[in-house]
């Protein structure tokens, strides 16, 4: 194997003039959704904002240091000058504003950004339910009633509305191409809302290390026109697969590098039964063992909501 | 008998692992041979282990940061040749166990067991010259305080032959690091290993502010401070209340493993989101402990070299404290995508942005202290000076991921990589390296070959460039961190590049590498013999060099701010005293060595659950430190005929036998023009 890989760190050379040229794929500032838009506009602004002091504060180091060289016996020399009132205030004041502005901007793009935020659309959203399992994602089309593993199919310019949560541990859901990511945590419910304004194919990740098997929890998302979205969920629908209780347990058993799987019938409230699992083991509530786990989830789905956690993401 | 240990545990089927523990005992051999031969026992125990002189103590932190450098750095090495490798569907050479751990190891070494030595070791080394004071106020804690994180460096090292490090990232987020899906002795190593060293630190944090309180020189008064030592000051604050937090949270990962808690996982109420959030809140007060005292030495450095007072002392002083209060309300922006809802984001994104307006206030301030000054390009200052490009971009950066908007697709990618990278090499190391640089000469008595030194700088800083601006460019094309193969051919030119960079930086590390050895051969013609060889100025520089082991034979009186360069001027500076007095001075000690020892066995014993063991050697370092205790040791009381001596033979090398005021050359620089 490492063999046949040498060759190709010789041929860097070309490489190089590829690497100023290649900016069609730098995916996060040619993003294919409104969210990835903002977003990338967001990093553009930062970015010049801050820029407006770094920028000079790097050219002042090199033409201080160059100009107030030792051998320069020409430029003045002020060896106990240390304090100068007027600068001191402008060297506050200059950060100050520039972080003022920016502040402003952080301010009102945490909240049109937040990602629990629904996005404004005349289109009626698509649900889709996320859960990360090791190391693979399982999704739920709860009105749709179907179920699909490392890919998920959504007509273009509709709302996406993803309720995330994992059955093993910590990952985080991402598709680069259209907009920011949210973690998926066991026993817990986060929500991320996205939307793609034209067709294509988009890499889905984890963007949180979940163990040996991460590199390869990868799906893909695919944004099409209604028609084709409808069609591929008649087919779905056509999978002899079923989503249910013993299907699950031998699907979340670890594995790696799953290829894509399709399940013709889901019931619409899995996605909850998985986080309510986790809810059962509360305090005071009756603790359950494995075996008995699946059976039990049905019974514990009505559970009492009061206990949000304060720290994150609703339970 | 042995708990979980048995032979099964030696990683024979890693022939990379077997070959570095290999080489790791042919040097251990050939070290312990050398010693034997050269018959160096007796001094290296008597004059440097049992030591309790915070000069020979800082010394050996350095050793043991840069040794960790070199374990460090081959770990990163690997890592980019890996997925320089793992391309176009290729695996490269290291399967995921392995690799997983080498992440792991490297973040957690560079970290814990490089940086924070370092910046140990340098402060050790000056901060009780710059006050002016014999010693640190706990001299024995000092020396226990090293040989903890010597401790935690022998376990780390251990697991790579004995067992296996943790494969989760060097956060060890539960439920990964908890025993359900870490079962093995990975995440135990880790625990055990920052546990350790990270009492080492608490108590190096309380040792330095008691000294800072309690041991200045008479008369110095806290704003007069030489600046590294404040920026010292604060990291010792930001630790004496950061660490028990690292402390308390490992404490409550090691009852969920050992003992079947569960406080960070679902089971029966735990929750894995309260160790993000404590995690954290030590973790980001530690990356303003890692490079304040940085801080402080480019401050030294500039206002040196530039033959200027620093710039703005009082407003640097206030700066670097409002960096540390403000560090500690800010450990959110870690986990911005946890679903904490937008007013909580809002907050922690605004408080993070708060810190960049003292951050630029510093840089502005050494900008001022090189305007209208003289500057020498000496290696200490192209550190600097690389550092202040750097850093500026770095800090840009740091910004643009405190935006919670832009931080939702920079989350967790390369570009965080790049990133903190860019800070903690472009900030702290490089400040390190400075100090390294700046006051060797005060620790070892002779100056670094330059030529080298320079030519490390520049192997580094290309090397930074080129190793780490393609992954800021990764991390806009969506590739995150902690994979072990590249899934994407648009990836794969910017990850040759990258180890491109690692390579140069490696030159950089064999150039200091031949920088020490070039400087020790030809140190006769580098000797110090001022003890102020940069024309500085604060106290460190005004005794010799090396200084004699009770710093200053009478202690400075009334030391204002930039005190050295006031007695250059007023000719107080090289003046012998109308008499000498006897000086009390601590006896050296091995209880430190002794407990080091018994607590390394206590963690590997635990780590192996080994429980007669833990028992045994718990037990044992208690008795120790009792024994110590016990002991009525009031130290000892050197002769004023004894520092007569020493301090005449100083003054007869430098031809100052009378007293006069030297240096015409050097106060003439200090004229005001």
């Amino acid at each position: 194997m490492s063999k046949k890989r040498y060759p190709r760190l010789f041929g860097i050379l070309p490489f190089l003039g590829m690497l100023f040229l290649s900016g069609c794929n730098w995916t996060l500032l040619d993003p294919k959704g409104q969210v990835g838009i903002e977003q990338k506009n967001l990093i553009l602004i930062a970015t010049g904002l801050m820029l407006l002091v770094v920028i000079p504060v790097i050219l002042m180091t090199i033409a201080f240091a160059w100009k107030y060289r030792a051998s320069n016996k020409a430029a003045n020399y002020t060896p106990d000058w240390s304090h100068s009132t007027k600068i001191e205030v402008a060297v506050w004041t200059i950060p100050v504003l520039i972080i003022i502005a920016l502040g402003y901007v952080t301010y009102k793009t945490t909240h049109s950004l937040d990602p629990y935020r629904p996005l404004d659309s005349d289109v009626k959203p698509v649900q889709i339910d996320v859960v990360a399992l090791d190391w693979k994602w399982l999704f739920i089309y709860p009105e749709q009633g179907i179920a699909t593993v490392n890919k998920i199919v959504f007509p273009a310019n509709t709302p996406v509305n993803f309720r995330v949560t994992s059955d093993a541990v910590m990952n985080s859901f991402f598709i680069p191409g259209l907009g920011g990511q949210i973690y998926a945590m066991a026993g817990m419910t986060t929500k991320l809302h996205l939307i793609a304004n034209e067709k294509g194919e988009f890499d889905g990740i984890s963007a949180n290390y979940s163990g040996a098997g991460f590199t390869g929890m990868k799906f893909k998302a695919i944004a099409t026109s209604q028609a084709d979205f409808d069609a591929w969920v008649n087919e779905v629908k056509q999978s002899p697969k079923q989503l249910e209780a013993a299907e699950y347990e031998a699907l979340a058993k670890p594995s790696e590098n799953n290829p894509v799987a399709l399940y013709g019938a889901a019931p619409a409230d899995f996605f909850q039964t998985i986080v309510d699992k986790y809810e059962g083991m509360k305090r005071g509530k009756p603790v359950h063992h494995e075996k008995e786990a699946s059976k039990e989830v049905a019974a514990v789905q009505e559970v009492d909501t009061s206990m949000h956690s304060a720290a994150g993401a609703e339970e | 008998m042995f708990g979980k240990l048995s032979l099964d545990a030696i990683p024979y089927h890693e022939p990379i692992v077997m070959v570095t523990i290999a080489m790791i005992a042919l040097g251990g051999i050939a070290l312990i041979g050398a010693i034997t031969y050269f018959r160096k026992w007796t001094y290296l125990w008597t004059e440097w282990l049992t030591s309790v002189d915070h000069k020979k103590i800082g010394v050996m932190y350095i050793i043991v940061a840069m040794v960790m450098l070199l374990r460090g750095f081959a770990d990163a090495i690997m890592m980019r040749t890996q997925l320089a490798m793992a391309t176009g569907g290729g695996e490269g050479y290291l399967p995921p166990e392995h690799y997983d751990q080498i992440f792991t190891a490297h973040g957690v070494i560079m970290i814990i067991f490089m940086a924070m030595p370092f910046f140990t070791g340098l402060m050790n080394i000056v901060l009780p010259l710059q006050i002016g004071a014999r010693d640190v106020a706990f001299p024995f804690l000092n020396s226990l305080s090293f040989w903890l994180l010597v401790s935690g460096v022998a376990l780390v090292n251990i697991s790579l032959g004995v067992g296996e490090f943790a494969k989760t990232g060097w956060v060890a987020y539960p439920p990964l690091a908890g025993i359900q899906y870490s079962p093995g002795v990975g995440v135990d190593y880790y625990i055990w290993a920052l546990q350790i060293s990270g009492l080492g630190t608490t108590l190096t944090g309380v040792n330095f502010l008691a000294t800072v309180l309690k041991m200045r020189a008479p008369g110095m008064k806290l704003m007069d401070m030489p600046i590294f030592t404040w920026t010292c000051t604060w990291a010792n604050i930001l630790i004496v209340a950061s660490f028990p937090i690292l402390t308390a949270t490992l404490a409550l990962l090691t009852v969920d493993r050992y003992l079947d808690f569960h406080i960070f996982t679902n089971e029966l109420g735990g929750n894995p989101m309260m160790y993000v959030n404590l995690f954290w809140a030590w973790g980001h007060p530690e990356v303003y402990i890692l490079i304040l005292p940085a801080f402080g030495v480019f401050s030294e450095v500039i206002s040196t070299f530039t033959g200027k007072r620093l710039f703005g002392h009082k407003s640097m002083i206030y700066a670097s404290g409002a960096i540390s209060v403000l560090g500690f309300g800010v450990w959110l922006h870690h986990f911005f995508t946890m679903g904490s809802g937008a007013s909580v984001n809002t907050f922690f994104g605004l408080a993070t942005m708060l810190i960049s307006i003292p951050t630029g206030v510093k840089l502005f301030n050494w900008l001022f202290t090189i305007y209208q000054g003289r500057l020498r390009f000496t290696a200490p200052v192209c550190w600097t000076l690389g550092f202040m490009i750097t850093f500026s971009i770095g800090g840009m950066t740091g910004v643009l991921l405190a935006v919670p908007g832009a931080d939702f697709v920079l989350h967790n990618s390369l570009f965080v990589i790049a990133h903190f990278h860019n800070v903690i090499i472009g900030g702290a190391v490089f400040g390190y390296i400075a100090g390294f640089a700046f006051w060797f000469p005060k620790a070892f008595g002779f100056t670094l070959n330059e030529k080298w030194g320079k030519a490390a700088f520049w192997f580094w800083i290309s090397g930074f460039y080129v190793a780490f601006m393609p992954l800021y460019a990764l991390g806009f094309m969506g590739m995150t961190r902690r994979l072990n193969s590249s899934t994407n051919p648009a990836w794969e030119p910017y990850l040759y590049v990258a180890v491109i960079g690692a390579v140069l930086i490696l030159f950089g590390i064999a150039c200091q590498l031949i920088q020490l050895y070039v400087s020790i051969r030809d140190r006769k013609q580098n000797m110090d013999v001022t003890g102020d060889p940069w024309n500085a100025h604060t106290l460190e520089w005004s005794t010799s060099s090396p200084p004699p082991f009770y710093n200053f034979a009478t202690l400075p009186v009334n030391a204002g701010l930039d005190a050295f360069t006031e007695a250059k001027r007023d000719g107080s500076a090289y003046k012998a005293p109308a008499k000498y007095s006897a000086i009390h001075m601590p006896n050296n000690t091995a209880t430190g060595v002794w407990m080091g020892a018994l607590i390394t066995v206590f963690g590997f014993a635990m780590i192996w659950h080994i429980w007669w063991l833990v028992v045994a050697s718990l037990v044992g370092t208690i008795a120790v430190f009792v024994a110590h205790a016990a002991r009525d040791d009031q130290g000892y009381m050197v002769p004023a005929e004894e520092v007569a001596r020493i301090e005449g033979e100083r003054l007869k090398a430098m031809g100052l036998a009378t007293g006069s005021p030297v240096h015409g050359a050097r106060v003439e620089s200090f004229e005001r023009v």
